[in-house]
């Protein structure tokens, strides 16, 4: 004989009922006869989503959690639209607003809550409502077509979710909020600042400290009136200021309540049978208005319905994860820094990151996370768990181990994972180094950068590179002075003054004096001492081409596929109709796949095959571009006074002197020029080499800039007058740059290096200034057009075709 | 089916010392360097690592460095010095003492 299933009636069709209902399901499937009502027409849809659904996000239909065919198939009778109005927990039955009477042996109520609704004038109006349910969404979305304008009453996790829907749906959205900052409940006030910020930037409007008063319009809303005497117009007003447990069904059963229902750590109520749980329900004094502790209820419940031996409901820590538009929040337990407790900080307003941990008695006990809310649900349990966390927390707080504070790199670099990449270029890993120090023998950074690639590139890392050397090879450490390449042992200034103190002539003659490892040395050093060569005997030395790079070899920009770019010189990015025209005509003829404005002002031919360049070059008949080398790149110009209303100098013709001065140089590194007409800058003269601004009555010339992988901003070097001074200090820095420096080093690197007030020193004569004026146009009277002269010369030209034409094998 | 041919491309004074020529024969190409003592080698003129232009890089001794990354690679061998591994097709060349003619062996 069939034991008589037990019934059990559930009062709310909502997340809280529904997930204890398929919990016990799972865990006595056969024990009771289920009948389920909801005053909502639907079956049962995860609220948590409804905010998406208004963002677009999700449809309808994919926020329904159980569908009406699982209702069938549990065999669960459902009473979706019917409000239970009324129990008789003596005969214990519930009665429904559409005449269902149900009996019950026992009874769930998980009522939830209603929104809370400011019981302000005007609160009744047309267009004044909650963020709650269905309905609500579907109010949203029918004014947004067509009214505008939107108030959210309310800045919280509800609140900031309804704007950024109606935001979706295209209104003007401002949220106003009584507090100072918003999210008070769930934030600390600096994440909360950074999340109104970022909100804002996408077009969320914010009136805090705020109380409303009263609603303005006649039949609808037109507007919210506050307690300091201004408004502010709505079309739509959304009340997301809280919520209340919706207690009433309860309340006039008999039921015990207090402000939600109050239940006992097995949900139960006052009334035998009776259970509640979920947002309608107080816990310890607690109602939840979240969903993860609904559901730490329904775990218990179930357990209890089920006959299954359970630990009561102890109450949860809760956290809170939004997510609005790309905006990470998290919060966790007590972040407001309760009495007793400590608090470690991170706060990084470039990257929009922020990260609080609140701890008493080694205990984390609340946690803020903004920007960046990945290690959220690790800590979350850690505040649950009541780990000890003593010597953890700055591990914790940063997600990296603490011992990367500790005053040695050693350490660091000790407990990095071996799998950590240290040379960022190449992709070497800690582990990849490491074994080459412990098994491939290396005892040197030089060693190790043959062995491994690491460091080869732009060198960046090669102080973690020494690092793990002293880290695993201790001391084997064999001290190899670096050179300028693994060529040689000599560095730059020394190999300047030999060939200074020994007058060597040709890059063959520095490498067998100066004792080169490597009989033709590399693609490092041979192009270096080329420059050398050229900057120590402009008259004498002859420029060795087979020493130069690629680009500089063919007078172009060799790309990824390699075909070449070819850029013109277009003084001070002024050109003309018929230049145009021409370049049009080239571009056309030789069927360049792509035409393209430089950064510098120019135009950039790019694809083009190389046995193309000599024929483009002479059909343009146009200087070169020198896009492609050490030497003067751009000069680029605002309009200046010549047309711009807020100029103060000719920066045009400033820009169009100091390139035609420049062109054609040979630098240790490549020189970017910019003169602007204004101190408003337009030609953004401070993150080049050398910047002229232009102020009333003289020039500002400004020196090391950057606007590359590092973005650094220029030193002011000096102010002068006239534009005779301007070219004079010009040439002196330019020389000076050019016989100090390093090859392949920029200016801003070289400026960091000796120090800008050591180059103001040295420029500071002007004796020492015209000397080395007077070097540089030495140099400058010597350049010649690359282009023209390859065009000219059969023997240069040959190297951009094909030795042999052959048909085929 | 590849055929094995001996064709003469050029004279090596047509190659400048330590630069490169290049010819193409059917679907690839193939790029000459002449190195500083005259001797001339050919490889096929693509860079193991991306397919750089061999032929555009800087020749140091008997090797060649890839104009896009920086490869090494001997002209002799076709092989990529260490760290990085690869290595690229060669073919013998022969020179005519007399003519300074440049023969091929594809």
């Amino acid at each position: 004989m069939i034991a008589a299933r037990k019934k059990l009636v559930l009062v709310g069709n909502g997340m809280a009922g529904v997930r204890t209902i398929e919990h016990l399901l799972k865990l006595n499937p056969e024990g009771y006869e289920i009948t389920i009502f909801g005053s909502e027409p639907y079956p049962n849809y995860n609220r948590i989503m409804l905010s998406s659904v208004l963002a677009g996000g999700a449809n309808m239909s994919e926020i329904i959690i159980n569908d009406l065919e699982w209702y069938h198939s549990q065999g669960i009778k459902l009473y979706m639209g019917h409000t239970v109005t009324s129990i008789d927990s003596e005969s214990r039955k519930v009665y429904s607003d559409k005449g269902i009477t149900a009996e019950y042996d026992e009874l769930i109520l998980a009522t939830g809550s209603n929104p809370f609704m400011l019981p302000i004038p005007g609160a009744d109006k047309e267009g004044v409502i909650a963020f709650r349910d269905i309905k609500d969404c579907q109010i949203m979305q029918e004014t947004a077509g067509s009214y505008k304008k939107a108030i959210v009453i309310g800045a919280g996790l509800l609140g900031l979710e309804a704007a950024r829907g109606l935001l979706h749906l295209g209104m003007e959205v401002t949220v106003v909020h009584i507090h100072d900052y918003i999210m008070e409940r769930q934030l600390d006030e600096a994440a909360s600042v950074m999340l109104r910020r970022e909100l804002e930037a996408q077009g969320m409007r914010f009136l805090l400290h705020k109380q409303s008063e009263g609603i303005l319009g006649k039949k609808r809303v037109r507007g919210l009136l506050f307690t300091d005497g201004s408004t502010a117009d709505a079309d739509l007003i959304v009340m997301a200021v809280g919520i209340k447990p919706n207690v009433e069904l309860a309340k006039k059963s008999g039921v015990q309540i207090n402000r939600g229902i109050i239940v006992n750590d097995y949900m139960e109520t006052n009334i035998p049978g009776i259970f509640a749980l979920g947002e309608c329900a107080e816990h310890r004094g607690i109602a939840y208005g979240l969903v993860a502790p609904l559901y730490e209820q329904g775990a218990v419940l179930a357990k209890r319905l089920a006959g299954v031996k359970v630990e009561g409901y102890m109450g949860s820590v809760t956290s809170t994860k939004l997510k609005v538009s790309g905006v990470d929040v998290f919060s966790a337990g007590q972040f407001t820094e309760p009495d007793g407790s400590r608090a470690l900080r991170y706060q990084d307003e470039i990257e929009g990151v922020y990260k609080k941990l609140v701890i008493q008695d080694d205990m984390l006990i609340g946690a803020v996370l903004f920007g960046d809310t990945s290690d959220g649900a690790h800590l979350f349990s850690i505040i649950k768990n009541k780990e000890n966390i003593s010597g953890r927390e700055k591990e914790l707080l940063l997600g990296i181990s603490a011992d990367v504070f500790s005053s040695t790199q050693g350490n660091r670099l000790e407990v990095m994972p071996e799998d950590e990449i240290i040379c960022g270029c190449n992709g070497v890993s800690k582990g990849t180094i490491a074994e080459a120090i412990e098994s491939g023998g290396c005892t040197s950074v030089g060693q190790i950068k043959a062995c491994t690639k690491a460091s080869a590139s732009c060198g960046g890392c090669k102080p973690l590179v020494e690092g793990l050397l002293q880290l695993y090879a201790g001391d084997a450490v064999t001290v190899v002075k670096e050179g300028i390449c693994g060529c040689t042992t000599l560095n730059r200034d020394e190999i300047v003054s030999e060939i200074k103190r020994m007058k060597l002539m040709t890059v063959k003659e520095v490498m067998n004096v100066l004792e080169w490892s490597q009989e033709e040395g590399c693609a490092k050093c041979r192009p270096s001492l080329n420059y050398y060569l050229g900057m120590l005997w402009p008259e004498e030395y002859i420029d060795e081409k087979e020493s130069r790079y690629t680009n500089e070899r063919y007078h172009a920009n060799i790309q990824k596929d390699g075909t070449y770019s070819v850029v013109p010189r277009i003084y001070g990015g002024v050109t003309s109709p018929a230049e145009l025209k021409k370049i049009a005509e080239v571009a056309e003829k030789f069927a360049v796949p792509m035409v393209k404005f430089t950064g510098g002002q120019r135009l950039d031919l790019l694809g083009v095959k190389k046995e193309d360049l000599p024929k483009m070059w002479e059909e343009l008949d146009m200087p070169s571009g020198h896009a492609y080398g050490k030497t003067l790149r751009t000069v680029k110009t605002c309009v200046g006074s010549t047309f711009c209303r807020f100029g103060t100098q000719d920066a045009i013709s400033m820009g169009i002197t100091l390139e035609k001065q420049f062109e054609r140089l040979n630098t240790p590194g490549k020189v970017k020029l910019a003169v602007s007409g204004c101190p408003r800058n337009c030609a953004e003269a401070t993150i080049k080499d050398f910047g002229v601004v232009a102020i009333d009555g003289g020039w500002e010339l400004h020196i090391g800039g950057n606007g590359g992988v590092h973005v650094r901003a220029t030193d002011l070097l000096c102010v002068v007058k006239t534009e005779e001074e301007v070219v004079e200090w010009a040439s002196a820095f330019l020389q000076y740059y050019r016989e100090q420096a390093g090859w392949n080093e920029r200016t801003a690197h070289w400026v960091e290096r000796v120090g800008v007030d050591n180059i103001k020193k040295a420029l500071e004569s002007q004796e020492e200034r015209l000397a080395l004026k007077e070097r540089i146009e030495t140099v400058l009277g010597l350049t010649t057009d690359p282009w023209k002269q390859i065009v000219n010369e059969p023997e240069l030209r040959k190297n951009f075709e094909a030795i042999a034409q052959i048909e085929s094998v | 089916m590849m055929t094995i041919t001996k064709m003469l491309v050029g004279k090596v004074t047509d190659i400048d010392t330590r630069g490169s020529r290049t010819f193409r024969v059917n679907d690839m190409e193939i790029a000459l360097f002449r190195l500083s003592d005259g001797e001339v080698l050919a490889v096929e003129n693509k860079c193991p690592h991306k397919g750089g232009a061999l032929s555009e890089g800087m020749v140091c001794g008997t090797k060649v460095h890839c104009p896009l990354h920086d490869w090494k690679i001997d002209l002799h061998s076709g092989v990529a010095m260490e760290p990085d591994k690869g290595c690229v097709v060669t073919f013998d060349v022969e020179i005519d003492p007399n003519s300074g003619s440049i023969y091929v062996t594809i």
